[in-house]
């Protein structure tokens, strides 16, 4: 019985309009007190940056790319990005734990392998991280930030994301369903 | 008038505490929205289930009202938000490197984290491929330049491009938004249900 209620109350999510309507508060509410918006691979970007540095520090002055996000007064880490993202663990964390959802396991096709499916998995975070290196910004930071003040760039990576990952899917339909 | 931290009106040093509130906030929502499993956000694309255009037009469309709003109200200058600058080609191509890795992670870098935090391995797995690949760009860095600075047209906006009013491109949008959300209903009604 106890299973049973843990079971039905972990497939239990907000109604996506809500859900809609709730984030894009939290996105107007980012942008009136920060005058930015959200993000999600800068914190990758700003930890990336702090391993090459601390690593590797004369590739990292030399490097065209990783040199324009370090300056001597204020660290990659003590970024805004970096503590937001740290909150999106805890926020999550705290509605796993709510909806009894928190289980540690690989989600995947019944066609597919746990094995298969990490595979691919770290080859798809791959492909991102480099897309949103390009694109300077990925889903949350380009496309939805983007959208919420009309930037032009913003919507043509959203269209650009979803245009291919809709084309993308059917081609690797197998790994999915 | 906002925004609150630019104009001085909540200390700086508040930066890092609002950072993770609002952090909280949002990575709550993705999770209790169900953006914490790769197979229903899949969904989206092979129609089974459209909670992440649902969850992600709605937040769009309620969050360029809600600025626009404020706005209008002179409660936030929009002229001091942050405008994500264009850079054409690289906005294009970047976006397309993307979909092609949401195709086979079936996250993207926010609902990844949230996945994460619950758990999910292969969410894991997909955030290790994420630093690789930011790492990896900085080596291709050299070889992308041209590309990466190329192409810029400034922190504009899509009603400026199109030389139309704002309000009334948001309209637009919302029309829009609408209308992908009745096909969704249709398409979803007919398309066979998936269990995961």
């Amino acid at each position: 019985m106890m299973e049973n209620n843990r079971k039905d109350r972990s497939q239990n999510y907000l109604n996506p309009y809500f859900g809609g309507v709730l984030l894009g508060i939290v996105l107007i509410l980012t942008f009136y007190i920060t005058g930015r918006g959200l993000g999600a691979s800068g914190a990758a970007k700003s930890t990336v940056v702090t391993t090459i540095q601390s690593v590797a520090p004369e590739y990292a002055k030399k490097s065209h790319y990783v040199s324009q996000f370090i300056s001597d007064d204020n660290h990659p880490m003590n970024n805004w990005l970096v503590f937001e993202v740290l909150g999106v663990f805890a926020g999550a964390f705290l509605s796993g734990t709510l909806y009894g959802r928190l289980k540690p396991r690989v989600e995947h096709s019944p066609k597919i392998t746990s094995k298969k499916r990490l595979v691919v998995a770290l080859l798809g975070g791959l492909l991102f991280g480099f897309g949103s290196q390009v694109a300077r910004g990925c889903t949350s930071g380009a496309a939805l930030s983007g959208m919420a003040v009309l930037s032009f760039g913003g919507i043509i990576t959203m269209m650009g994301i979803f245009g291919s990952a809709y084309l993308f899917s059917w081609i690797f339909k197998r790994l999915w369903i | 008038m906002g925004p609150l931290i630019p104009n001085d009106i909540i200390p700086a040093d508040w930066n890092n505490a609002i950072a993770l509130l609002l952090g909280m906030a949002f990575g709550f929502v993705l999770e209790a929205s169900g953006f914490s499993s790769s197979r229903r956000i899949m969904g989206t694309f092979f129609g089974y289930d459209f909670v992440v255009l649902r969850v992600f037009f709605t937040a769009a469309v309620t969050s360029m009202i809600g600025i626009l709003y404020l706005d209008y109200f002179g409660w936030v200058d929009f002229g001091q938000l942050y405008i994500h600058p264009t850079y054409l080609m690289s906005a294009i191509i970047g976006g397309v490197i993307m979909g092609f890795g949401f195709a086979l992670g079936g996250y993207c870098p926010g609902t990844s984290y949230c996945a994460v935090a619950i758990g999910k391995l292969d969410a894991l797995a997909y955030s290790i491929g994420l630093f690789i690949g930011i790492y990896l760009f900085t080596f291709a860095y050299p070889l992308l330049e041209g590309l990466y600075n190329g192409s810029f047209m400034g922190y504009v906006t899509a009603p400026e491009v199109m030389g139309i009013n704002q309000y009334l491109f948001v309209f637009f949008v919302v029309i829009a938004a609408l209308g992908m959300f009745f096909v969704a209903t249709i398409v979803q009604r007919k398309v066979k249900k998936v269990e995961y």
